[in-house]
This record gives structure tokens, sequence and C-alpha cells, in this order.
């Protein structure tokens, strides 16, 4: 070989790698700029919800009803009727969501009904929520006949929960190290004692968490609830009785959009309404984030 | 969000033979999820199947006149296939829902086609080739992401998108599928991209470290083996964010303008089956036509997200098994 075709296959390597470095960069450019879409949209949403809607609250605002026809007062027991729906949601499903996860990961024996379960749960994660809304009004407002009701609609979202909760309890209990429940066997413990002494207490701040994540899911929701449990303008819009509608954030901005007569006179109220729904549910959300990385932190194991 | 979790749990992995009280109770406990899902789909089906069996649809002139009756020989499921959907009339009442789904077919279609790209790329991105921190700031956003309420997402693609889409695209309504599709692309975005993380995370190191022994530059690992190799979770991924969008009812239902005239124009105003139950739900009767017609609509929503959710966690599992790698 001469040296010429020595230095033009020098060339030709030295010139492919030039090639492939330049699709390499291109090609982290634009996948930096598409993932930067997430950052941006939610800074967006954030801006502009916030730099929207900081006129409009107030004192009154977040203490009062509201009044003529909502153009004036406040939010309040709507926010009041939301965490009621919300909590209530969480009581009811809670026992079945913990007694399922104990099961799945503690208990379950392999095979068909496992497997079973599994299905369940998975499936139920995946149905609409306005499916949960459809069955809720068959099953809890005319067959129990517990009419368009706040039980109806904590039922409902208790429902459309329980997938979230029992994902976040199993992954809690199935954090808790095996050596752990060897030596509460080793000393003698039943199965059951064990749970109720050793996995549980060490489970509990990441059941807890993830409980805080679906209530912040389920605040939100407005699709399961439009039928069962919630309505618009109220005569009294005070949650007083499990039997009676409950007026809730994410449906009463709806009924300013679309309900209410007077769309444009509702602007500031309506921004309002979102401002107050997104600071309720980012603060859960961070809560239980910031909660889990410091039990993570300080976990000696 | 983890799709399936094969292996029995940690204390399980401990062998105890016999099966006490507490093991039947807390298995009593865990049947509430197969129970739910047995209600709802006994409801739905229950609530859809009156429409069938009970009206008699008789064709006159241009449509057709819908009776009660028990007369089974006159019904026709085919009428919910149809293409007119118009069931608040006293006498000429149409069931079609054939408009709905288009509707819903063209505003998923065209959401996961923006949101399917820019996800993937995020995932690729955060995942593969950012710094570290960058990747525990990116799961939180997503994870708020996630969390913003759908009529939040609505209340912006409605004052924000809608008027937008109407000023750069020129059509007469900015409420339309194109608004919908925008909207919706931004909501699947972060489960797509938090799926797509989790799968190329999934990808052994091994595969990474032989392709950049092998000469390959970074991207080259990636398009050529990371990709390739995790797949089936990006596809599943792909496909858990599709049936989101298409359960998705607050936001479509203040965007997508809701006329339900058949029509595969995504400029056009159109109603999902969401906003088509969501919609009606309020003005039908008990027990009427309408009503049970909606619950077909729900049985047709609900067949549709759940095959999305099998099919998902079908691609999941093969990840699982062809990668060997099991979760818990």
């Amino acid at each position: 070989m001469t040296v010429d075709q020595e230095i033009q296959k020098e060339q030709a390597v030295m010139q492919e790698r030039r090639k492939r470095s330049m699709t390499q960069w291109a090609a982290f450019v634009l996948l930096g700029i598409g993932s930067l879409f997430g950052f941006f949209f939610l800074a967006f949403i954030l801006y502009w919800v916030i730099s929207q809607s900081a006129s409009a609250i107030s004192w009154e605002f977040l203490t009062a009803a509201p009044r003529d026809m909502a153009r004036a007062g406040g939010i309040a027991p709507m926010i009041v009727g939301s965490i009621y729906i919300t909590g209530g949601a969480l009581l009811v499903a809670m026992p079945f969501a913990l007694g399922s996860a104990i099961w799945l990961s503690e208990y379950a024996w392999k095979g068909w009904w496992l497997r079973a379960i599994r299905i369940g749960v998975n499936t139920l994660a995946g149905v609409p929520s306005i499916v949960f809304g459809l069955v809720g009004l068959g099953l809890f407002v005319f067959v129990f006949d517990f009419g368009v009701s706040l039980l109806a609609g904590m039922c409902t979202l208790a429902m459309l929960s329980l997938p979230i909760l029992i994902r976040a309890s199993e992954e809690a209990l199935r954090s808790v190290p095996r050596s752990f429940r060897e030596g509460a066997l080793a000393l003698g413990a039943t199965r059951w004692y064990m749970i109720r002494t050793v996995v549980l207490p060490t489970a509990i701040p990441g059941i807890l968490t993830g409980s805080v994540l679906g209530m912040a899911r389920a605040i939100g929701e407005t699709a399961p609830i439009m039928f069962t449990a919630t309505a618009f303008m109220l005569s009294n819009p005070w949650p007083t009785s499990l039997f009676e509608k409950v007026a809730t954030l994410p449906y009463h901005l709806f009924g300013l959009i679309k309900i209410s007569q007077h769309y444009n006179e509702t602007k500031a109220i309506q921004y309002g309404t979102v401002f107050v729904l997104m600071v309720v549910v980012t603060l859960l959300n961070l809560t239980a984030i910031i909660w889990r990385t410091r039990v993570r932190r300080k976990k000696a194991w | 969000m983890s799709v399936s979790m094969d292996e029995l749990g940690p204390g399980l992995k401990i062998r105890m033979k016999n099966r006490n009280i507490d093991c039947y109770v807390f298995f009593t406990l865990a049947l509430i999820s197969l129970v739910a899902l047995g209600v709802i789909l006994y409801f739905i089906f229950a609530q859809a199947i009156p429409f069938v069996g009970k009206l008699k649809v008789v064709p006159e002139g241009m449509g057709a006149i819908v009776k009660w009756g028990q007369d089974y020989s006159h019904t026709r499921l085919w009428d919910l296939f149809s293409t007119r959907w118009s069931p608040a009339s006293y006498k000429h009442q149409f069931f079609g829902m054939v408009p709905m789904i288009v509707a819903t077919t063209v505003i998923t279609l065209g959401a996961m086609a923006l949101a399917i790209p820019f996800g993937l790329s995020a995932a690729v991105f955060v995942g593969e080739v950012g710094p570290r921190w960058l990747k525990d700031i990116f799961k939180t956003v997503l994870e708020l992401l996630a969390a913003v309420p759908s009529i939040v997402y609505g209340f912006f693609g409605l004052i924000i998108i809608a008027p937008w889409v109407r000023e750069s695209f020129d059509v007469v309504s900015g409420s339309n599928g194109l608004s919908a599709a925008l909207i919706l692309s931004i909501m699947a975005l972060p489960t797509i991209a938090s799926l797509a993380e989790d799968a190329l995370h999934a990808v052994p190191n091994t595969y990474r470290e032989a392709s950049l022994a092998l000469g390959a530059t970074k991207w080259q690992t990636i398009w050529r083996t990371l990709i390739p190799a995790a797949s089936s979770g990006v596809i599943g991924a792909g496909i858990l964010g599709m049936g989101r969008a298409v359960g998705e009812t607050m936001a479509v239902l203040l965007v997508a303008g809701n006329s339900a005239f058949l029509t595969w124009n995504i400029f056009r105003s159109m109603r999902p089956l969401t906003a088509g139950i969501a919609l009606d739900m309020a003005e039908s009767v008990h027990g009427s036509a309408h009503y049970h017609a909606l619950f077909a609509l729900g049985a047709m929503l609900l067949l549709i997200a759940l095959v999305m959710n099998w099919t998902a966690e079908w691609f999941h599992v093969r990840l699982l098994r062809r990668q060997g790698i099991r979760e818990g």
C-alpha cells in the first residue's frame, strides 16, 4: 500500500467520523428541543394561571359562598365540597386497597386467583373516568337509591381511585426488606403478627404518600361525579348531608364555562377557581413527592 | 406506572404452607377489584342491552320511528352503527354512533401524531443523553403535569389553544378536532414520556457497553440498539397514552365543538364518544331509549379502552420476558 492510499484511507475514516458526530449532534439537539416541550408547557400553564388569576384571589373569594348567579362572592363551599368528596372516597377505598395490597404482597399464592386479581387491578386502571360516572349513576344513584348525592359521588370516586391506591400500597409493602420479615418470623411471630408489627409500620409512610397522590388525582376528576354527585349553583351550596348534592371545584369551573349564562362576566371567578384547583392539586403532589424523597433518604436499608 | 407485577411479593418468598384465617380475610378484600370490574362490565352492558332488546325501530320515510315494545323481531343492533345521531326529538330518533367513533378516532390519532414523537424524544434525551439531575427534575415535572386536572387543560384549551387554532388555520371556529387533538397530546405526553423512559431504562447496561465497545457513537447506540431493544415497552407506552386520550372527557368536551355530524375533517367541530355521553346524560330521561343509547356509547368506549389497555400490557409483558427481567 502506498503512502497516498494510506492517507486517503485515513481521510475517509476521519470524514466518516465527522459525519457521525454531526449526525449525533443534530439528533441530540432535536431531542433536546423535543424534551423541552414538557417543561415549557408546565411553565407556560403555571405562568398563565398565576398571571391571570392573581387579581381574582381575595379573602372573600376564599371564604364566601357564590352570590348573584356566581358573578360575585367566593368559592368556599366548593373547596369544602371537593375535600369532603375526595376524603370520603379515600375513606371508602382505603380499607379495600390496603387489604388487596397486603394480600398481593404478603399472602398471595401463585396461580389463577393471583393472575385474575392482577388483571382486575390493571384493567380497572384503564377504564375511562366517564364510564365510572355511568356505573355510579346506574349503581349508586338508581339501584342503591342514594340519589344524586355526596355519598354516591364518594363511592364512584372510590372505585376510580382503587387501582391507584392498590398499586401505591403494594409498592410500599414490597419495599420493606425481606430480612425484616425473616427477623420477625425467627422470633416466633405468626405471619399476621409480623405484618402488623413490622411490615405495616415500616410501609406506612409509603402508603400515605400513595394515598395523597391518589387524592390529588381524584380531586380534579369531573367526569365521574358530574352525574352522580355534583351540581352547579345549588340553593344551599354548603354540604350538609351525605344524601344531598354537593358543589365541587372542578364542576363549578365547568358550570361557569358551560352552564352559566354569564360566561364573560365570570372571567375573574373562572381564573380564580382554576388557580385554587391547581394550587390544591400541586400542593398535594409536591407534599407527597417531597415526603417520598425524605423517607427514602432516611431509610437505613 | 408499572403494568404488571408477575412475581410474588417479598412476603411470599418466605414459604409458609398453612393458610390461616387472616389469609382468607385479605383474599376477600383483594377480590374487590375483580368485583368492581365485574360491576362495571355488568352495569354498562346490562344498561346498553335494553337499547337493542326493547326497542322497536320502524323505518319511515327519511328516518325511523322508535316505539317501545317487547317485540324483539324488529330490533336491530345495526341502528347503533348508522351515521346519524339525533336522539332528542320525540318521533324521529336516530342513535347512530358512527360520527362519535370517527371523531374519537380522528382526534386520538391526531393527538398521538404529536405526543408520541415528543414523548419519545423527551424519554431518550432525559434517560440517555442529559445529565442525571435533569432526569430527577424531569420525572417530577412529568408527575406534576400528569396530575393537572383535565378540566384545567380544557380551560387552557378553550382560552389559549382554540383561539390560536382559529387564527393560525383561518377556520370558522377554534372549537374543532384539531384543538382537542392538541390538548390531548399535551395530556398524553407525560404518560408516554414516563413509560418510554422506564422501558429504555430497563434495557440492560451490557447492551450499551457492547454497542459502544464496537465503536458505535452514542446516537447509533440509542437508535440501533436501545430503541429496538426497548421497542415493546415503547409501543406499549404509546398505546397506553392512546388509551388515556380515548377516555379523556372534560378537556375534549370544552374544546372539540361537539357537533354530532359525521366528518373526517379535523378542522370541523367534532363530538367524541366521551363528550357524547357527558353532553346528553343530563337531558336523557332515566330508562328511555336515549338513556340506554348513552350506555351503549359507554360500552363502545369501554371496549376500545380495554382493548388498548390489554394490548399495551401484552407488549409490556413481552418486553419483560424478552429481557428476562422481572419487576419487584
